[in-house]
């Protein structure tokens, strides 16, 4: 450890005394509190704590929810109507969980656009990106497992549905469908692993948010304008610069997280799942959580049972390579002329594919949600390595704190 | 932030105690915001409203001979209800309160008129948990062991109870709780809780 070089010194006795033997404080010190970090942040850099206030809030609002459920197709449904009912507070905790799901995916979404834009992926950053992806389809699992476990109508078909997709696969599917099962239907067994997992899985998202946030205390961070710090005129000390300003976002965005769970607990749920699960009777009309419903049009758009599951894991699994897909040198979008556009398209063409996803695969949705399929992964695959070729990038600052000062003089 | 702070009391005395307030004041804002978001999660582990209203308990005392005890379930915890003979309340009444170990509380009054309903001497009715560490004294069944003193005896660590439940020898702090119950239907019943 390079403890000597800028190690603050420390008063406490205590804290010396820790640190000696191990440095967490000179960690502490080095990693957030002077740690450089670009001055030209602005609040789209303040989603990825945001994210992490999330994942601490679901994790503690998980565990004390836990402790009131029962992984059993008997009691599950009852248990959380307890848990509605008489649990102290139990309706908080519940709507604090179950909204926290949706507003935890909307600060990813940002924080994942916000990489797309700025061009947070490229070198040196690629593994920092995989492992952002890495995390994204584990939240993905988690959430799905946890809207099972509540028992209603959606829980029991949306699982069915879901588990499906694997018996797609040639040969090797049914069986794997069985084997997650643990059964030849959704069942108790089913219930029981989807609990162990949903529990378990938040944890593996911790280890690897550490991976993510050490690779990105290698690279350092990104910034708006896509150019390295040349020196320290270019950085503030993370405390106490980043710290109010990450702060200060992280509220803003509970405000409105809190409006949700206090005025509208049920806007991004489904009433169908206020009905116990039935396994006789499925619903007229089946719709994924909305954080799922651009992958659900990719899905249904594909007229072909397996191509349309292939289309639809493609479509995270492209993001994983994406760091070489995009041939641009310049990172940020701001001095690419046509790429922002493009982004723009990506944004509407996501938003089209939500749409579709919500609605019954029948009339216009069916050819639209297939022209915004095909040009989903045309972005990726085509647009990006072309344009990357043929955009001529607008001239770069010669360093962020030039383009700072030199912004505040026009 | 200490010492960050000493240099710009140094350099600037004014904006340092703006800043100390600014600093108090968040600090205050936050710990307050803390307390109260933890206040639902502590809440939530408290007694639900369904387990409240498991609450009390009734229990037929038909049946019960002289000289027999039965035990019930009052809020996940056996209680105790015997049917002494005239024997077992003179002896707990004859004893001298003074060399009792526990002289008694409200909940677990010493004197053995209390410890029962007036008129109703025969019947004792205790909170079947050992005071010591919570296990369940023996002695209310037939041919269990009812300890030096006729009552009840712990097994655990040798806890002796006597005919009125009180904590005579052992490592048992005090007499076992008498806990709150009427009778009901003419005296054929019992309501505890």
């Amino acid at each position: 450890m390079s403890s000597s070089q800028g190690a603050p010194a420390f008063t406490n006795p205590i804290v010396k005394w820790i640190d000696r033997r191990l440095p967490i404080f000179t960690f502490m010190h080095h990693e957030y509190g002077v740690f450089p970090t670009p001055r030209n942040f602005n609040y789209w850099w303040s989603f990825g704590g945001i994210a992490m206030v999330m994942l601490i809030t679901m994790i503690v609002t998980g565990i004390v929810l836990a402790m009131n459920y029962t992984p059993h197709v008997d009691f599950a449904f009852d248990s959380v109507e307890r848990i509605m009912r008489d649990v102290n507070y139990g309706w908080l905790l519940r709507y604090l969980h179950v909204n926290g799901a949706s507003f935890f995916f909307i600060a990813v979404f940002i924080h994942i656009f916000r990489g797309l834009y700025y061009g947070s992926y490229k070198n040196p950053r690629e593994l920092l990106w995989i492992l952002g992806v890495v995390i994204l389809l584990l939240m993905m699992a988690t959430a799905f497992m946890g809207y099972v476990l509540p028992w209603g109508q959606m829980s029991f078909w949306g699982a069915t549905v879901i588990t499906n997709l694997f018996s797609a696969l040639p040969v090797i599917g049914d069986p794997i469908v069985t084997l997650l099962w643990g059964g030849f239907s959704v069942d108790n067994p089913t219930l029981n692993r989807f609990f162990s997992l949903h529990y378990l899985l938040p944890f593996v998202i911790v280890g690897v948010v550490v991976l993510h946030v050490t690779a990105m205390h290698v690279a350092g961070s990104n910034n708006p304008i896509g150019i390295d710090p040349k020196g320290p005129q270019d950085t503030l000390p993370f405390s106490p610069y980043y710290v109010t300003k990450d702060g200060f976002a992280v509220v803003a965005f509970l405000l409105v997280y809190l409006a949700f769970v206090f005025f509208a607990p049920d806007f991004f749920g489904e009433p169908e799942n206020y009905v116990k699960a039935d396994r006789l009777v499925t619903p007229p009309h089946i719709v994924p959580e909305w954080y799922f419903l651009p992958f659900y049009a990719i899905l249904r758009a594909v007229p072909d049972k397996l191509g349309g599951v292939l289309a639809m894991f493609g479509a995270i699994l492209v993001l994983f390579v994406l760091p070489w897909l995009d041939t641009a040198r310049v990172r940020s979008a701001r001095f690419r002329p046509i790429y922002k556009w493009f982004f723009w398209l990506l944004v509407v063409d996501c938003f089209v594919l939500g749409y579709c996803g919500a609605n019954p695969p029948e009339g216009y949705f069916i050819p639209l949600s297939r022209v915004a399929t095909l040009y989903y992964f045309a972005h990726f695959l085509v647009i990006l390595p072309v344009l990357g070729k043929i955009e001529r990038p607008l001239p770069l600052p010669n360093s962020i704190a030039e383009s700072v000062l030199g912004g505040a003089r026009k | 932030m200490a010492t960050s702070n000493k240099s710009a009391t140094a350099d600037h005395d004014h904006d340092a105690s703006r800043r100390d307030f600014l600093f108090v004041a968040t600090a205050a804002t936050a710990a307050v915001g803390g307390a109260s978001a933890a206040w639902p999660f502590i809440s939530s582990l408290n007694p639900a409203a369904d387990t409240l209203a498991l609450a009390s308990t009734e229990v037929s005392l038909a049946g019960i001979e002289v000289g027999q005890a039965i035990k019930v379930m009052w809020r996940g915890k056996p209680v105790f209800v015997r049917r002494r003979t005239a024997e077992e309340i003179k002896e707990a009444r004859a004893v001298d309160l003074k060399t009792l170990p526990d002289a008694g509380d409200a909940r677990s009054p010493a004197d053995d008129a209390k410890r029962v309903k007036a008129g109703k001497d025969e019947w004792l009715v205790l909170v079947g948990v050992c005071t010591h560490l919570g296990c369940i004294p023996q002695g209310s069944s037939t041919g269990e062991i009812r300890g030096d003193y006729k009552g009840w005896f712990c097994p655990c660590h040798g806890s002796h109870y006597d005919t009125s439940g009180r904590i005579r020898k052992g490592p048992a702090p005090k007499n076992l709780e008498v806990p709150p119950y009427e009778f009901v239907n003419n005296g054929t019943g019992l309501k505890i809780g």
